[in-house]
């Protein structure tokens, strides 16, 4: 039995100290001798062919070594299968850098301008001159609607609507007495992490290349370029101590990779590219989605039909699949129901998941139109949603692995003051301002995949646990620390945990709230093997010191092994290695997701949100004075980091309803707003007062800790629940994100 | 960034002398948009002369009560929170507040302020090939784009982009008085004559010549622009360029309007100083009917384009607010 609890502690991250004195370093900071510097550039075009780059001219440039073009750059594996990474769609062609002189998007790599500093290699790119042959592009959504299609292709992760409807929802719809039929639309946005993407591929004198690379997967970052390049695991490592933000954007590998990679294998050099902030904007984002609605209502409000139709962009050359429309058919209980997603292909770059990929779009559109419907049956929204409580998935028809989202809307009403609520909108000034309380439910599926940890004991009492995922700025490091000292029985000031390097034990890429689940289960399980191994060690040692106990009469605690009933029997882990003649002990565990216990349940995350806005009346601007969050994601394992990884999800999630869009000029094909200044996210005095409930949750099928992973979870929902405050207090339905000032006039 | 020599002016004949080369030179002062706007190619001067030595960095009262003297090189946060500017020209220590962050406040000049140019995104991405104020005569790629952030008056068809200060908005209102050096000397423009509206060279913003230099802002006395107010209205609380902005003062003597000033950020290429709602206030008791006739004469002539037609009502409104803001002060 273990007495030391660290896990449920607010536990301060255990990287801090490194990132505020700047210790911790960054894919681009890596600096080694004789480096040189990439410098990308972008086509100002969308759809075309290039004619001509003055790559030869450009190469006089005093400084410059190399001009990589597609006429020059050196040919890497020619099927799509080698250049398809772990999240790619599965019969796609994903893009390659420098590949052809057919243009496939806007603000694609064209060239690479590689130089002896910096400076040389940005001012060189300022002079290379591309001539292209210019075609028509497709980028307007609403545009090629009519071209809308299902999806061909499939990929990890996505999980298609039920072929066949429930029940019969058009004969439902119909005779049904309070009816919503509405279309609602969410623009393109990008990740915009803090750190732009960067790559230092250092060109080792055997020929081998150690990668320092911003990414959410140093391993599937080091298969890409195996199988692009026609290496050996052996000569690709890739590391990624720390990151400035993924979001998602560095689930796969990013131009800057394949470009480092390129230019160090073609100069026997090292190479580093790093993207500008506008080149932020040339590969994955949020896809723009157009979903149509028709919802149905019995005469006592119990939700009766739901049908949901979304039309999503793609790229071309592959297919982006997320899961937009399931959650429709699963978060109220509903006899008929018709889900359908769609997919337009445009000439833009191929979408990416982006936090809660998928339930943040679907929820959104859904749970807008759910309010509507409420209000159609004049039921107060929360009421609505508890007479239409979901007790089991009926997409898949299975109960759930734990459900407190009831006690969710409880505590979070309760809080927020809910009851004082009039139901009709317009009911409330202050000032000039208009009033509106909003709500809305998120939904999140808790995953678990394969995942291996590694323990390494030295007799000085330390443990170092490791493996190679990644810490994207959620505190990956600090709750596997927790995870390890609680199941190892070593004091946490002496364990730590490494990650972030391809060459360690196998870990799937960071994202998708499930790497707790994932990794942190495998950490679990090695701590566990790691204190059967010490307790069998000091059953080898002489004087037998824990004399006849059973492990299950042993306290693993404080780096000692002692009788529980009897403490005076004892000792150390350390004394332990040592009588053995051990210099370490080490093992490592590959854990596997608990599949026939998952199987037979549907394993989500749940939120409820409540919102309240103010308005200004006469000039429409929106401010949101309050939100409170109730979250039940299972057992929560770091309060402290939890808590802001849910209040930088409500801050996205404002951002979203408010602020968010990827401008498009459709003249050009080309995103606009590429900069920090005219891509609006939510600056401090946008933000006010923010709550973050978590409900107790036991759950123990999602995996053997019960946590069902947080990021995701905390901003599904809240785009919804703004926009219903936002109609609470003006009585005007806003279908469109973001929801600016110039919809309310 | 293309090559660029870097000089440091001591005195401003040593400015006006970088200067004298031609329309290659630019001066540097907070570097605030022009450095920001050179990393875009979209500047590409081949001489810097950094000014930012010169002794144009005081606010001072002038002579005989005449006013306020606002040096070229009075950085923005310095002259927001100066006691002279809080005290008798509070729209202008609001609109600077109103303006950037405060990084970039403690970084940008009274004289860059001037010269800032425009967020149009077709302007500032050179990768958009229509944009008649950065290449002259090839198009104007926002008419028939994305114009949601646009000007609704006094545009032309060859431009239709915003002067994107706030400060301007506020000196527009006080009548300022741009001082400005050049090789014949001193002479003074009239802040209204500052900017320029498009017309067919959008290319041309200001009136100050390449071989002048701006050394000074003077705010004449204006004992009514102590009721005065600048309101912003934006997509986000800060850090965002204005889609409508409004300084306003009111002097109400005898419960009649003496003195008005309407001034208008946002909606044109430069400061948008409204007469037609000025003479509509004077004489008349203040009151929210006033103010919407008011407003209503700014915007008589105000054209909408695609996506910008909302800000032809919220230029109203915000006239209205920002005159009853005053009344209230």
């Amino acid at each position: 039995m273990t007495t030391t609890e660290y896990l449920g502690k607010p536990t301060s991250r255990v990287d801090g100290p490194a990132k505020v004195t700047g210790e911790a370093k960054y894919a681009a900071e890596f600096n080694v001798p004789n480096l040189a510097y990439g410098y990308i550039v972008s086509s100002g075009v969308t759809r075309g062919t290039i004619k001509s780059i003055n790559a030869a001219e450009v190469e006089k440039i005093p400084g410059v070594l190399k001009v990589l073009t597609h006429e020059n750059a050196p040919k890497t594996a020619s099927l799509d299968r080698s250049h398809r990474d772990q999240l790619a769609s599965t019969h796609g062609s994903p893009f390659r850098p420098l590949y052809q002189a057919e243009l496939q998007h806007s603000l694609q790599p064209v060239a690479l301008v590689v130089a002896e500093t910096f400076e040389a290699a940005r001012y060189a790119a300022s002079l290379v001159q591309v001539e292209y042959e210019i075609a028509p592009h497709e980028t307007d959504l609403h545009g090629s609607r009519a071209k809308a299609h299902p999806p061909k292709d499939s990929r990890t992760g996505y999980v298609p609507p039920p072929k066949k409807p429930r029940g019969t929802p058009e004969e439902a719809f119909e005779k049904a007495p309070f009816k919503v039929e509405a279309e609602y639309y969410q623009p393109a946005e990008h990740h915009n992490p803090m750190e732009n993407f960067a790559s230092t591929c250092v060109y080792g004198e055997d020929g081998k290349l150690t990668i320092y690379q911003k990414t959410q997967g140093v391993q599937n970052c080091q298969e890409y370029i195996c199988s692009v390049f026609g290496l050996s695991k052996d000569e690709v490592q890739v590391i990624s101590p720390f990151m400035g933000g993924g979001f998602g954007a560095g689930l796969r590998p990013t131009h800057e990779l394949y470009l480092s990679v390129l230019a160090a294998t073609a100069l026997k050099r090292s190479v580093r590219v790093s993207m500008t902030r506008q080149q932020m904007f040339s590969f994955s984002h949020r896809p723009e989605t157009i979903q149509d609605f028709k919802l149905a209502a019995t005469p006592d409000g119990l939700l009766d039909s739901v049908t949901h139709t979304a039309i999503q962009e793609s790229s071309r050359y592959e297919e982006f699949l997320e899961t937009v429309v399931n959650w429709s058919g699963l978060v109220y209980t509903c006899p008929n129901v018709r889900l359908d997603h769609q997919l337009v292909y445009l000439d833009l770059a191929s979408p990416a998941d982006m936090r809660a990929p998928g339930a943040v779009t679907g929820l959104y559109g859904f749970e807008c139109a759910i309010d509507e419907l409420a209000y159609q049956a004049k039921l107060d929204p929360l009421a609505f949603r508890l007479k239409n409580y979901s007790e089991k998935d009926q997409n898949l028809d299975k109960l759930y692995s734990s459900k407190e989202l009831r006690e969710a809307y409880r505590q979070a009403s309760e809080k927020f003051g809910w009851d004082q609520r009039p139901l009709d909108p317009r009911s409330t000034r202050r000032g000039s301002d208009l009033i509106g309380w909003g709500m809305a439910t998120g939904c999140w599926e808790a995953m678990q995949g394969k995942a291996a940890a590694k323990a390494v004991l030295t007799p000085d009492g330390k443990l170092v646990v490791s493996s190679a995922t990644s810490d994207i700025g959620t505190g990956t490091y600090t709750v596997m620390t927790m995870i390890a000292a609680e199941f190892s029985g070593v004091p946490i000031e002496n364990v730590s945990f490494e990650l972030g390097d391809s060459s360690m034990v196998y870990s799937p890429v960071e994202g998708g709230s499930w790497t707790v689940s994932s990794v942190g289960s495998a950490v679990k399980t090695v701590c566990e093997e790691l204190k059967a191994r010490l307790f069998k060690l000091a059953g080898k040692m002489d004087g037998a010191p824990l004399g006849d106990a059973k492990v299950e009469d042993v306290t693993f605690d404080q780096g000692e092994m002692r009788v529980t009933k009897n403490p005076v029997r004892n000792v150390t882990y350390a004394e332990a290695l040592q009588a053995n003649g051990l210099d370490k002990l080490e093992l490592d565990t590959t854990e596997l997701p608990q599949l026939v216990k998952q199987m037979t349940h549907g394993v989500y995350s749940h939120s409820a949100v409540f919102v309240e806005v103010a308005v200004d009346e006469d000039l429409g601007t929106i401010h949101v004075t309050r939100v409170v969050s109730a979250i039940a994601g299972g057992r929560i394992l770091n309060p402290k980091t939890a808590r802001s990884q849910i209040m930088g999800a409500i801050v996205w999630g404002i951002s979203m309803a408010l602020e968010e869009e990827s401008m498009l000029d459709h003249q050009f094909g080309r995103f606009m707003n590429h900069n920090y200044a005219e891509y609006h996210v939510p600056v401090n005095a946008d933000i006010h007062d923010i709550e973050v409930i978590f409900v107790p949750e036991h759950d123990d099928v999602v995996n053997p800790l019960g946590a069902k992973g947080l990021g995701e979870i905390g901003i599904v929902g809240v785009a919804a629940a703004v926009t219903n405050a936002v109609w609470h207090a003006t009585g005007k339905r806003v279908r469109s994100l973001p929801v600016t000032l110039d919809k309310l006039l | 960034m293309h090559p660029f020599t870097y000089t440091r002016a001591t005195d401003t004949d040593t400015a006006l002398k970088g200067l004298s080369g031609g329309p290659a030179a630019k001066l540097l002062g907070g570097g605030t948009n022009l450095i920001d706007l050179m990393k875009m190619g979209v500047e590409t001067p081949s001489r810097l002369v950094d000014i930012t030595r010169l002794d144009l960095a005081k606010v001072e009262e002038l002579p005989d009560g005449k006013g306020v003297r606002i040096g070229a090189l009075v950085r923005n946060s310095d002259l927001a929170e100066h006691p002279l500017i809080v005290e008798r020209y509070p729209v202008l220590s609001q609109a600077l507040l109103a303006g950037a962050s405060p990084q970039l406040r403690n970084m940008a000049t009274t004289g860059g302020n001037l010269l800032q140019r425009t967020r149009c995104y077709y302007f500032y991405d050179p990768a958009f090939t229509q944009c008649n104020k950065r290449v002259p005569g090839s198009g104007c790629g926002a008419v028939g784009g994305y114009n949601r952030i646009h000007a609704i008056l006094g545009q032309s068809e060859a431009c239709i982009a915003t002067h994107p200060s706030d400060m301007c908005v506020a000196m527009a209102a006080l009548d300022a008085v741009v001082r400005v050096q050049g090789p014949k000397g001193e002479r003074e423009i009239p802040f209204a004559e500052f900017h320029r509206l498009p017309g067919e060279h959008p290319e041309h913003e200001t009136n100050l010549q390449p071989d002048e230099i701006i050394t000074a802002v003077d705010l004449p006395a204006a004992p009514w622009a102590k009721t005065s107010h600048y309101l912003k209205v934006r997509d986000r609380a800060s850090y965002a360029f204005a889609l409508v902005s409004v300084a306003a003062a009111l002097e109400v003597v005898d419960g009649k309007i003496k003195t008005a000033r309407v001034a208008l950020g946002g909606v044109a290429h430069k400061p948008w100083r409204s007469k037609e709602a000025e003479e509509t206030l004077v004489g008349e008791q203040p009151g929210e009917a006033i103010f919407k006739t008011a407003a209503g004469a700014a915007l008589k002539h105000a054209k909408g384009y695609k996506y910008n037609e909302f800000k032809i009502e919220l230029a109203k409104r915000s006239v209205v607010r920002a005159l009853t803001n005053v009344t209230a002060a």
